[in-house]
């Protein structure tokens, strides 16, 4: 075809006990907007570290625009006409934005011209950046017109982005498929990865599925229906969450006016967060990354303590106690880092267990652990919760993070929690995996906890909770039942634009 | 005590002389930890670059030659760190405790038949015009190459990281290695060249203080030097500009403990003589309690490059 | 090309081969270095490992040396693991050794001469809290300002060594000594001496020390759940504090720990092998045990090996000074190499090492 620009021929990638990539050919177009679709782990972040050189292939070839193509490194790539923007991994906090652009060009000009020339850029795409911002200090969306610019600014001729929606309010998302078209316009591919079906019908050409690690179709997204896009990507149905009748009970966690200034250089500061959850029920608190949750989280589970009266449980003021008394008295977390926070990796489940369950199950007596009983309770979190490991003196970092998320989920939830608190509960997870810790989520809600759900996954939040409210720097919208809600007011209360006050300067 | 014994004149002069060496090693361990590297093995390759700088002088007669030495063989000592905590992905901590023991002992290997020996010295140089300023002219002009090598080394690092494209790379991979991984630069190899340079600089320091501070090989004569450097480091804030006036001021503190010391203060001895050590732990404290911000992120971070 | 993989969880076998390799490694590049120096390589490695354990004429002499050298190493080391498996950098334990040395000895001292059953425990004590008091300046430094606790208690060494120089030639110098530095002789003073339990076996109450410090090491860090948190705070700091532990408290238990084990190390020594305060009667075990602690994988009984083995290196090394004429320096070297082999070995505990098709990395 004479205007194929990147054509894949049996592209093949195994790792030790994984075949990433099986096989998978497909062409890009020039100025066309093509989809790689997949679930997370179905090969798509492989395929695209070949296409960009940081992963060589075991077998297969590449032709660019006719000639054959087989990037060492990234540096060829971009010389070639390729660039990416990275989903996470690939802007410097400490350093400029101009610094970031120019770290990312081969000959980058004297800072003045490149300051300019950014400037130039990022009015011509509508994406207005200061180049002398220390990128620590922009927003998300900020962060990613930094990776933009620097992207545009080599003039690709195929230009990759990976999930480039997860971190943006649905009005930012609108000013990046702005500019997208506008590039395709001018000739420029892009190879668009992304799991959100609606966005990928709205935006791409063609589409181009994977499923662990094969390609199951390529097809054309806008004539196809969300339903058949997503069966090709799972490939077997699962039974989506059923929310059960029943009846919301007494305030069991008040938080009022909670503010904290921020952890470290970059982190977000709260400022007078008030909401409260009552027995039975799911609220679910959305926002873009990093305007806060991890913060709240912080704040709620007592890893940071906060002014008399801010956290009120069962009508006991909780804000001065630390993590272990609160799951002393009910009120119980797991975090959105899984290595690290929510579980030490190189430590067994069993000892994952005792992490947090110590107290609640009994595992210790007079100071000592008891570690048969430890064991037991690992045991009834993996086959209550369907952990896929070989044992449970397993290293918590050996699990897939689907597995370890449920462990970590399950863990909290057989303590019988009055008050459970989850952030991200489903990041990175398959789609039956999700489907289950959704649905434990709702049935410990039935059987009478309040439970606080933090994600930025939309769906996920419309899905599972009764009412919903936006963290945006820190600030929390008004709290509003889903039903009245539209994606246009979500939108607005992600973005900050909450109808409420002028919010006074903290 | 007798304070008109000291000469303000001679004083600043060996500030210049005693701050040297520290100043040496801690703009090289600047640039390692800007790179992301913690390479607590200062002391070790420092005592080395002293003991093979003096032995080189000594049997070659160029106190030169003993420089080159002392900058070569440190600087392949902290190859060995770089192989260990970079390819075979060792405790970098540990690691540098290791560089520092090993550097110990193979120094009071090489020094012992070197102890009680005369080494040739650094001649002081003779700059027209600045050196005949009257008073500044002794202060400030008329120091050994080794003392004005130094004050450009800490410009150079300076320009070279703020200015230059290398060091904009070497602040990148110090910042994110996956970052700049991802972007294609190659991070184990930039950081192999911090650390190399870092050990340069060590035994360049090591050297000035077997040839021109005290002039003589005694083993273990460091004394901790390395060990300050590091905190140099850290008061520092990680910016050349300043680990030139931490250096000043830790040569300032040592040169006048040993006047006063001389000068028969009423302070006990033991007092002057742990000062310096004290006083740096007073100048990290202050350091830290302010909130030491400009720490490079992937600071002792290891980095493994799993595609 | 070798490539390297990440292993999902740090292999068992490795963890335990990884020290026997690197003393392998280290006897092959130690007798290349002996070698150099003009000495026969296998001579010199023999005198070192063997002949201290089983040479007709020295052994006897050399066996007792083995409990008297490894006891301070291993109590120093015990102490010092736990601060480790928790990432907190204790590396001055020298300083804490010293300090614990000259206030342990100061107690026994200022009561010279009365006798009682109590002195020398009044002594273990006084010595074990020197130490705990000198950890406690970069334990509450950290805590409260955050200060980084390998300088200051790197620095603190050296105010030690000031100290103890003082302490020689004043405070405690014997005042019947004809003015020459140093404290009066503990073995002259009964009531306060650390001597042999067994007869021509080694085994002093510091050595006792030591094995009991083993013992508690090992149940607190598998069965104790102050142990676990340590272990917690190691592998993953956030995970500790979402769990509930407190940092601070981490940080005091464990630096105060080793700055006690190291003190009361330090009063066993100076009231028996060394018998007297004296400027330079430390002789290095606080860096020493940095050794043996990494050697020992952290673990307390591979502490307890490690320690018996660095032991066997000092007394094997003075033996081969005394026959080979080998310089006393190479030991030290010796030891050193030890550890970095270890470090380098340990590559296999962590990683897969595999032959093949290159990655580009």
């Amino acid at each position: 075809m004479a205007d194929t620009l990147l054509s894949l021929r049996g592209l093949t990638k195994a790792y030790p006990g994984v075949v990433a990539n099986d096989d998978v050919s497909f062409d890009i177009r020039v100025g066309e907007i093509h989809a790689l679709l997949g679930e997370n782990g179905a090969g798509k972040s492989t395929l695209v570290k070949m296409i960009y050189g940081l992963v060589k292939p075991d077998r297969g070839a590449m032709t660019l625009a006719g000639a054959p193509y087989d990037p060492a490194e990234p540096k060829a790539a971009r010389a070639s006409g390729v660039s990416m923007v990275f989903q996470h991994f690939s802007l410097f906090e400490a350093l400029s934005v101009a610094e970031n652009v120019a770290l990312g060009m081969e000959n980058p000009p004297k800072t003045r011209d490149l300051a300019q020339q950014i400037r130039d850029v990022s009015e011509a795409y509508g994406l207005p950046l200061d180049p002398f911002r220390v990128v620590g200090t922009l927003s998300a969306g900020e962060r990613q017109r930094v990776e933009i610019i620097r992207c545009l600014l080599q003039k690709p001729r195929l230009f990759i982005m990976d999930e480039p929606t997860s971190v943006l309010t649905p009005q930012e998302v609108e000013i990046l498929f702005a500019t997208l078209r506008k590039l395709t316009s001018e000739g420029t591919a892009i190879l668009y990865i992304s799991h959100k079906l609606e966005e990928i019908r709205a935006l791409c050409d063609h589409a181009t599925i994977l499923r662990l690690g094969k390609k199951v179709a390529t097809c054309t997204p806008a004539e196809s229906t969300a339903r058949e896009l997503g069966e090709l990507m799972v490939g077997t149905s699962f039974a989506a969450p059923v929310p059960r009748a029943h009846s919301v009970g007494a305030v069991l966690l008040d938080v009022n006016d909670l503010s904290l200034p921020a952890p470290g250089a970059f982190g977000t500061p709260l400022r007078g967060i008030s909401f409260s959850v009552k027995a039975g029920e799911i609220l679910g608190l959305g926002g873009v990354a990093g305007n806060g949750q991890d913060e709240l989280l912080a704040a709620l589970s007592g890893e940071r303590l906060s002014a008399p009266g801010s956290v009120v449980l069962k009508d006991e003021d909780v804000s001065r106690s630390g993590p272990m008394a609160r799951r002393d008295a009910g009120l119980l977390s797991a975090p959105e880092e899984r290595l690290g926070h929510a579980a030490a990796p190189a430590m067994s489940l069993i000892e994952n267990g005792v992490l947090t369950a110590a107290r609640r199950e009994d595992l210790v007596t007079g100071g000592f652990v008891n570690w048969g009983k430890a064991r037991s309770f690992a045991e009834t979190v993996i086959s209550r919760f369907d952990v896929r490991t070989p044992s449970p003196g397993t290293a918590a970092g050996a699990l897939s993070g689907g597995n370890l998320q449920k462990f970590v989920i399950g863990r909290e939830i057989l303590q019988r929690p009055d008050v459970l608190v989850v952030n991200q509960p489903t990041w990175g997870v398959d789609a039956a995996a999700a489907a289950a810790i959704r649905q434990a989520l709702l049935d410990l809600a039935a059987q009478g906890a309040a439970i606080i759900v933090i994600s930025q996954d939309l769906d996920e939040l419309m899905e599972v909770s009764e009412r919903f409210g936006a963290l945006n720097e820190g600030r929390l919208s008004p709290i509003r039942p889903v039903g009245e809600l539209d994606i246009e007011q979500i939108g607005l209360m992600l973005g900050g634009a909450h109808d409420m006050e002028v919010a006074h300067v903290a | 005590m007798d304070l008109t014994s000291i000469n303000p004149i001679l004083l600043v002069a060996s500030i210049m002389i005693s701050a040297t060496p520290i100043l040496l090693a801690a703009i090289g361990e600047m640039v390692v930890e800007k790179a992301g590297v913690l390479n607590l093995g200062v002391e070790g390759m420092m005592i080395t670059g002293a003991v093979v700088g003096f032995a080189t002088a000594v049997s070659t007669g160029s106190p030169a030659l003993g420089f080159a030495a002392a900058a070569l063989a440190s600087a392949v000592l902290s190859l060995s760190f770089g192989v260990l905590t970079q390819i075979l992905m060792s405790n970098q901590v540990a690691t540098g405790l290791g560089l520092t023991l090993v550097g110990l002992g193979l120094s009071a290997l090489i020094g012992k038949p070197y102890e009680g020996m005369k080494s040739p010295t650094l001649p002081k140089l003779d700059i027209p015009v600045l050196g005949d300023i009257p008073l500044l002219g002794r202060m400030l002009f008329s120091h050994d190459a080794m003392v004005y090598l130094s004050l450009l080394l800490v410009l150079a690092v300076w320009a070279t990281l703020k200015y230059t494209r290398a060091g904009l790379i070497l602040r990148a991979v110090g910042e994110s290695h996956d970052a700049a991984h991802a972007l294609g630069y190659k991070v184990i190899r930039i950081r192999m060249t911090a650390i190399f340079f870092g050990g340069a600089c060590a035994g360049l320091g090591g050297a000035y203080l077997s040839l021109v501070r005290v002039p003589q090989w005694t083993e273990g004569m460091t004394a901790g030097a390395g060990w300050i450097a590091l905190a140099i480091v850290v008061f520092a804030s990680w910016r050349a500009e300043r680990v030139l006036i931490g250096a000043y001021l830790f040569g300032g503190v040592t040169v006048l403990q040993l006047n006063l010391q001389a000068a028969g203060a009423k302070v006990p001895v033991e007092i002057l003589s742990m000062s310096p050590y004290l006083i740096t732990i007073l100048v990290l404290v202050v350091i830290s309690a302010r909130g030491a911000h400009g720490a490079p992120a992937s600071l002792g971070r290891p980095f493994h490059a799993s595609s | 090309m070798i490539r390297m993989e990440r292993r999902a969880q740090p292999s068992r076998v490795w963890t335990a081969l990884t020290p026997v390799l690197a003393v392998m490694l280290t006897m092959v590049v130690g007798g290349i270095m002996f070698a150099l120096l003009g000495k026969p390589p296998l001579d010199a490695i023999r005198t070192i490992f063997w002949d201290p354990l089983f040479h007709p004429q020295f052994a006897a002499y050399s066996r007792p040396q083995l409990l008297v050298k490894a006891g301070p190493l291993i109590l120093i080391a015990i102490g010092l693991s736990l601060g480790f498996r928790a990432g907190i950098w204790n590396i001055g334990a020298e300083g804490q050794y010293i300090v614990g040395a000259i206030c342990g000895a100061g107690m026994g001292l200022a009561v010279y001469p009365t006798t009682s059953p109590l002195i020398f425990p009044a002594m273990v004590l006084a010595g074990a809290f020197g130490g705990w008091l000198w950890a406690m300046i970069p334990a509450f430094l950290k805590v409260r300002f955050g200060t980084n606790e390998i300088l200051v208690s790197l620095m603190l060494v050296y105010v030690a060594e000031a100290l103890l120089a003082s302490a020689s030639q004043k405070l405690l110098r014997n005042p019947d000594g004809m003015g020459f530095p140093g404290s009066r002789n503990f073995q002259q003073y009964p009531a306060a001496h650390n001597g042999e339990i067994l007869a021509n076996s080694g085994l002093h109450w510091g050595v006792l020390a030591a094995f009991v410090a083993v013992i508690f090491a090992y149940v607190l860090l598998t069965r104790h759940i102050q142990g676990f948190n340590i272990r917690l705070t190691g592998e993953a700091p956030r995970a500790a504090r979402f769990s509930g532990v407190s940092p601070a408290r981490i940080i005091f238990l464990c630096l105060g720990f080793g700055g006690a084990l190291a003190g009361a190390a330090g009063l066993f020594e100076v009231s028996g092998p060394a018998g007297q305060i004296s400027i330079d009667f430390n002789s290095g075990y606080g860096f020493t045990a940095i050794i043996v602690a990494f050697l020992g994988r952290l673990h307390p009984v591979g502490i307890l090996l490690a320690g018996l083995l660095m032991a066997l290196t000092y007394i094997g090394g003075e033996l081969a000074q005394l026959m080979l004429g080998v310089p006393g320096a190479s030991i030290q070297l010796f030891q050193g190499m030890l550890l970095f082999f270890l470090l380098a070995t340990d590559v296999f505990t962590n990683f897969r090492v595999r032959f093949g098709k290159t990655e580009i990395a």
